[in-house]
């Protein structure tokens, strides 16, 4: 079947087997290998994309289901010049990740959660993640991580002139 | 870990799923929110040879109220659930399922089909006394929630039927309560409390193959007894079985508790 999807903002036009998962398609038909495949069977969280701007898990979707929607993967994350997203930041300052494996599953949950409930404390920052498996970290370093994007989030831009003075 | 080939039908009514469903004479399935189906297939333990997605047909995903219960459409996300303000058990009950991604995607619709045993929908359909409108070869019927539960994963629902809607009335007082090992797990136990046209129900799921009515413990409330009491009811009435995830006298245990706490919630100590 053809799709047309938008990837990060990119117009994509793919041929898929209906059976191909989103999260596949993804991967192996867009050259996008940043989104992870743990499990297979959306208990790992790794492979969790943004779809129409909420969060699912894309090895749960067939891509098919996807065709006309706009996905964010973790590719979408760093600015136009490449520099990094203020949660990969975070994560990179805060040890959020060792081996990586789970990272762009925790990137796209906790951006969702950012942007839904940017004030959320400890606790819903835990249970917000607690759909995505982390075997490394233990946790700790990836919510400080999160807690720390909130404080660069929410700090004011500040403008070439402001700086200047 | 990849699903067997399929054919995939895009449906764009619930007269053409009805349709593809018996051409498909029983090989057919329905893909709505795919967090049960497609894992499943995914293990391969099954391999339908059509998949026909509703997610597309107008109209199926509404919340509405009406009088003295609240009609959600079968394509209703349990994300939506938990945000709409008209039947406030509900959306406590769809906090409870799985993790964001899961309820983002998940149905009413499909959580009522699949009728897993410790899913919460079915709990709650069962202790309200919802009704299920399921549209078929021939026409629409509808069905009590608890005459469509026949056991884990089994429903009556037949190889032609989808559930367009389901009626859930609004209960006058209600308590809930669930205990799971870690959060977004499926229930070890799910207690309902409601009180529907004058008398309180109680609830579970997670200790039966369906949802179970602790009907010992509505009876000794219904007398004026103690929440302790009702607990203590509970758990002698049912007969979990143990697995993996805890032993039958913890759960009738947790059961008990999980009773215990509803109650409390709409005033019974």
């Amino acid at each position: 079947m053809n799709i047309s999807l938008s990837v990060n903002g990119e117009r994509t036009q793919i041929d898929v087997e209906p059976r191909r998962t989103l999260a596949d398609a993804l991967r192996e038909d867009c050259g996008l290998t940043g989104t992870h495949l743990g499990c297979e069977h959306g208990v790992c969280g790794a492979c969790t994309v943004l779809v129409d701007g909420e969060p699912a898990r894309a090895c749960l979707m067939f891509a098919v289901q996807a065709d006309g929607s706009s996905v964010t993967t973790v590719e979408g994350l760093e600015g136009t010049d490449g520099e990094l997203h203020p949660l990969q930041e975070a994560f990179v300052a805060h040890h959020g990740l060792q081996c990586g494996f789970c990272t762009p599953g925790m990137l796209i949950s906790a951006l969702h959660l950012l942007d839904t409930e940017p004030d959320a404390d400890r606790d819903k920052i835990r249970e917000e993640l607690s759909g995505n498996i982390c075997r490394c970290t233990g946790y700790q370093g990836i919510v400080d991580a999160v807690q720390a994007a909130q404080g660069a989030l929410a700090e004011p831009v500040t403008t070439p002139e402001a700086s200047d003075e | 870990m990849k699903c067997a080939p399929f054919d995939y039908v895009r449906a764009g009514s619930v007269e053409e799923v009805v349709k593809v469903l018996g051409e498909a004479d029983g090989d057919g399935k329905i893909l709505a929110g795919g967090q049960s189906l497609v894992p499943v297939l995914a293990l391969r333990m099954a391999r339908p040879s059509v998949l026909v997605d509703v997610n597309r047909i107008p109209g199926l995903a509404r919340i509405r109220p009406v009088d003295g219960a609240v009609e959600v459409g079968a394509l209703t996300r349990h994300s939506r659930l938990v945000e709409q303000t008209h039947h406030p058990l509900l959306a406590e009950a769809a906090r409870w399922i799985g993790h964001t991604a899961i309820r983002s995607r998940g149905t009413t619709g499909g959580s009522i089909a699949h009728a897993d045993p410790s899913a919460e929908l079915p709990v709650v359909a069962a202790g309200v006394d919802a009704t299920v409108t399921i549209a078929g070869p021939s026409g629409e019927r509808t069905v009590a929630a608890e005459e469509l539960f026949l056991g884990a994963l089994l429903t009556s629902l037949d190889d032609g039927d989808m559930i367009v809607r389901v009626r859930f009335p609004l209960p006058t007082r209600w308590g809930f309560a669930e205990f799971a090992r870690r959060h977004g797990d499926f229930a070890l136990v799910t207690a309902v409390v409601a009180e529907i046209a004058g008398s309180l129900r109680i609830t579970l799921g997670g200790v039966a193959a369906v949802p179970q009515r602790a009907r010992a413990a509505e009876q000794i409330v219904a007398d004026g007894g103690s929440a302790k009491d009702a607990a203590r009811a509970t758990a002698d009435e049912i007969d979990p079985t143990a697995d993996l995830h805890g032993s039958a006298p913890f759960r009738r245990a947790i059961a008990g508790e999980m009773v215990r706490r509803a109650l409390a919630q709409v005033g019974i100590e």
